[in-house]
Formats: C-alpha cells, structure tokens, sequence
C-alpha cells in the first residue's frame, strides 16, 4: 500500500511525524527527555507488553521525540515505516539481527564505508554470519556469489569514499529472483537524491548523523522497511514468521502486516541490542532534516564546481565524482541520481600517500575529520584512518588507496571551498 | 468507490460514526491478531461482538460469541470479517438482512462483486484495510511506532479521537 504521497518532498521534509502536540499545542516537537511512561492500570500496562495496542513503555524501545523522527524519514523514502537507533552501524545490526540465524549468509558489495566491512567481516562473524563481498560493478556478481544460505544483500547507493554508484534495479531483480531483499544504505544518497526503494529496494538503512541531520552534531542511524517484502513465503525469516518465544508464540507478520519489521526492530531489536536513539539527537535531526532539500541542492551544486576544478588541476591525478563526464558511474548517475551524485568524493593527489597526508594537513577551512554529510566541508586521508584496519588490497578495492583523498563537499561559499584546496594542493608539491 | 485507495475522511467519518461491531472470525486465542485488534477497539470505546460459530459458549473479552450474524441480539452498525475472501459473499448477505451499516474487510481480505453488492444495498464497505491500524493511523497513535500515517497537518487535533 505504497500510495503514491499527497504531498511533495519538501512539504514532508518540513512536517511529516512533525503534527502539533496534541495536549499543548506545542509546534516544533517536544524532547521527551524522559525512560519510561506510566501505565493508565494493569490490563493498559498488559495489552502494551503483548504488543496489542500502541503505546509508550520504555525509551530504549520508544521513545516520541524519536517516533516524529522515523515517521519523517519512512515518509521522505516512501517506507512503511523506521526504527530509529543510535548510529548508521545500529540500523545495520538491527537489518540483519531480524533476517539472519547462526550459519546463515549474506552478499555485500565490497565498494563500501570501511567501517560496514569491519562489521560485516569481522564483528556479524561472531554471530555465525558469514558476508561474501562482491564487486558491485558487475551486478551479475551477486548472482555468480549466491548460495542457498544467502539471506540478503546489502549495498550502498551511492558507495563510500568512491563516487561509485550502484545499479539498483539490476541488483534488486537478482535479489527478487533468489528471493531475498535488498538493503540498500542511502546514507550518502539521502532519499531527496535517491530513493531506492523506487529501484526494488526492500530495506533502507541510513546513517542519519550525516546529510539527513546535517550540522554533525547528532549520531543516529535508521532502518526503514518498505513494508512489500513476504516475511512468510519462503519460511527462511523465522524471527518474522515463526512464533516468536519472547512474545509468548506470537507470529510478527502474520499479526502486524506489512508494519513486522518495523515493530521487530523496536520490540526485539532495540530491546535486546538496546541501540536506542538519544531524543536529543532525535530533536536536532528533526531540526536538520527539514532543509535537507535546500542543503542538498548546494552540496551537489557544489560538489560539482569543485569536482570540475579538481579535475582541471595539474597536483590531480584522478578524480572520482559521478557527476564528472569522465566517471564510469555518469550514465548511472544519471538513471539514479538525477538532481546530483551527492557531494562526497574522492581524488587522487599526485606524489602517493604523504602527498595526500600533507594535503590534508595544509587545509584552514576543509575540517580534517571522520565524518561526512556536514554544513562544512571535510577531508581526511582514508588509507591513513578511516579505512586503516584493511588490507592493502581491501583498500584498494574499496576505493582506498595511498594516494586518495576523500572530500565531504560542504555547503560554504564554493569560491573559498575551492581555494582552501587550492592552497592546500599547492603545498603538497613539496612533499610529493 | 475506488477500493485501492480511501480518502482519510471516508474512513475517520466510518470510525467515527460506527459504536457496534460485530467481528466475524474472532478468534478467543489472545496472540491472534484478531484478539488483538477487538481488544484495541473495546479500548477505544467500540462494542465489539465476536461471531464465531466455532466458538458459541464462550465469551471473548468479556463479550458471549454468537454464531453467525442473524443470532446478534442487538443492532450492528459495522462487519468486521476476519474471515478468507471466499467467505465475503455469505457474510454481506447477513450483513445486508441485519441493517448493518459498513462492511469493513481486513488486510488481505477483499471481494469486489461482494463489495458492489453491499454498496447497492446502502453500505459502506472497506476492503483490505485494519481498522485499528486505521484507528492508530488516524489518531495518531500509530505515528508512535514509527509508522507513516501519511498525514500531514498544522492542526492540533486528529480526525479520530483516540
């Protein structure tokens, strides 16, 4: 029931999850600093702990501050609906803690944030998971690695750090035909660039302390379901479609529909990992969000200038932005990105990896720091941090390199952005 | 009557307006989630009277099951079925001789010919649709969850009262 939205996508950024509180008439939403809610009697208390009626228990689970907060992302992505947790790497714990068992497996594309291979490779192994990364550049990829095991496949939208972007419809119809859903982050994306779940995307995960909080001052993360994937058909989801023991046998697709997932993430999910997001954080994300549009128009807009300057520069070797004529990804770019490739890229800087360091080093207004999707715009030297705890071959894979840098295009004036770099690649000379 | 999509006022004026429902195939099992949803409308103040032929002589939350809708001693303003499609016709023809004023069907349920006959009989009919999802979506409670209601509004008030 993915009714085409009454509203546009500015209009929801601005007021979906966001009505007036009902008891004070309080227009911007409150922050429910509060652990728990107090129950009207026994029975009220019952019926909320067997999940029969909607309601408040326990902020680790929900909390209202962060209800306005999923409902506006399940609405800018067209989902049923999200699960709002404490960080981009909790949306993917809370994704893959309600498809997977112990022995089971998943594909991933290897073009990823470094930070999802660790969790992936190394921490979801303790777990009895097992990923296989496959190059995402060749869809086909996916369906020479499936095995009978496999329970999903995740991919990045718009990949991290490489300006890689991803074909969604392809990789959706080899997940239909194995009969797994896709999860899809479009964290660097955000649904005003792409909207996966148009492409087939069954699972939306995002890291909402970027673009869609936007100031880099709140962690948060969110898993939001397209509400279209059977949970039942294939019988190999049991955590959706079996009795559930901790629910006193309860079935969560068969009793909540299209809306499973999402109270699995909250009643199982958030209460067991107990990742729950901060309503502060909740609060400021909100705040943030409703000038994603406006935010994205200049990130791109700038991106783009200084993609194009990058690329004109003689300290440049490459330069990695889908937006660029010269990227492989422009034709999909194009398909799936049409308002703009987003605005975080790489570009490699001649003279290897102390060119790089001394690129990043030399910088007055790029911040050099591991994050991305802020107002303002930041560096780092992935091969020297964030990407670190990889192989050399894995960084290289993941667009990782010695000699690549990795920007976060902010939303400034586009003539400092550019001269900052300016300056900055200029000094670099000396170290190559 | 588009069935594939409701406007929100077509169904806030049937919740509003409606006080008893009969709910065909409720189940006395609490983890159904038919037991579910008539617990959540008794809360919200709807009288709810299970039919359910399987289970005449018992009582669900309170309420004697009765075994098909002519035997309901009093007036019906609303089907509920929880019952398979095929089921459809028979229960609006019941629906139709005890006055009842909606059939509403639940996700999953859906009977276009069944629908069309009710409707030239004078009833409002629903298909596919929960009305306690309906409820919380249009009171706001489902919002609490982390759903989109797909409203939007600058009004403190809901178009149902929960």
């Amino acid at each position: 029931m993915s009714d085409k939205p009454k509203y546009g996508f500015e209009t929801r950024s601005v007021h979906a999850g966001a009505a007036p509180d009902p008891t004070t008439g309080a227009r911007a939403v409150p922050i429910y600093q509060t652990t728990a809610y107090v129950f009207d009697d026994a029975d009220h208390a019952a019926s909320l702990f067997n999940l029969q009626t909607y309601g408040y228990i326990y902020s680790r689970l929900t909390n209202p501050t962060v209800a306005a907060l999923e409902e506006r992302v399940a609405s800018l992505e067209g989902g049923r609906g999200a699960t709002g947790c404490a960080s981009g790497h909790a949306a993917q714990m809370l994704a893959f803690f309600a498809l997977m068992e112990p022995g089971d497996e998943f594909l991933a594309a290897r073009q990823l944030y470094g930070g999802s291979i660790n969790q992936f490779g190394r921490t979801f192994a303790k777990f009895g998971w097992t990923v296989h990364f496959v190059d995402v550049d060749d869809p086909e990829n996916f369906r020479r690695a499936m095995t009978p095991k496999c329970k999903a496949i995740f991919v990045e939208s718009l990949a991290n750090p490489g300006g890689v972007v991803t074909d969604l419809e392809a990789i959706s119809a080899i997940a239909r035909e194995a009969g797994i859903p896709l999860i899809v982050d479009n964290t660097l994306a955000t649904p005003y660039l792409c909207q996966p779940f148009r492409w087939g995307a069954d699972i939306i995960v995002h890291s909402t302390t970027k673009f869609l909080s936007g100031h880099g001052n709140s962690m948060g993360g969110m898993m939001v379901d397209s509400g279209r994937f059977d949970w039942t058909k294939s019988g190999r989801y049991p955590s959706l479609s079996e009795p559930e023991p901790a629910y006193h046998g309860l079935r969560f697709h068969e009793t909540f529909g299209d809306l499973a997932l999402t109270v699995h993430g909250h009643a199982l999910g958030l209460r067991d990992l107990g990742a729950a997001m901060a309503p502060l954080n909740a609060f400021l994300t909100l705040t943030g969000s409703e000038t994603l549009a406006l935010r994205m128009e200049r990130h791109v807009a700038n991106a783009q200038k200084v993609a194009a300057f990058l690329e004109a520069h003689p300290r440049v070797s490459w330069v990695s932005y889908a937006g660029l004529k010269s990227s492989p990804y422009h034709a999909l770019a194009a398909k799936y990105l049409p308002r703009g490739a987003g605005s975080v890229f790489t570009f490699g800087v001649k003279g290897g990896y102390d060119a790089g360091v001394k690129v990043v080093e030399s910088c007055e207004l790029f911040s050099h720091l591991a994050n991305l999707g802020d107002t303002r715009s930041l560096i780092i030297h992935p091969a020297s941090t964030t990407h670190r705890q990889l192989s050399n071959e894995q960084r290289t894979a993941a667009g990782a390199g010695a000699d690549v840098v990795r920007l976060s295009i902010g939303i400034e004036s586009v003539d400092d952005i550019v001269a900052d770099l300016d300056q900055a690649l200029a000094k670099s000379a000396a170290a190559a | 009557m588009d069935h594939e999509r409701y406007d929100d006022d077509y169904i806030a004026g049937i919740l509003r307006s409606v006080k008893t429902i009969a709910m065909v195939g409720a189940s006395p099992n609490w983890n159904r989630p038919s037991f579910f949803v008539m617990k959540y409308l008794q809360g919200k103040g709807f009288r709810v009277i299970p039919v359910n032929p399987r289970a005449v002589g018992e009582t669900i939350l309170g309420e004697p099951v009765y075994p098909d809708l002519g035997s309901v001693p009093v007036p019906v303003d609303m089907v509920d079925v929880f019952r398979a499609s095929d089921a459809v016709p028979g229960i609006v023809e019941e629906a139709i001789a005890i006055g009842a004023k909606v059939v509403w069907m639940q996700l999953g349920v859906r009977h276009d010919a069944a629908a069309r006959r009710a409707e030239a009989a004078g009833i409002k009919v629903v298909m596919n649709r929960c009305p306690k999802i309906e409820f919380g979506r249009l009171s706001g409670e489902l919002s609490w969850g982390g759903f989109d209601s797909g409203i939007i509004t600058s009004r403190r008030g809901r178009k149902v009262q929960a």
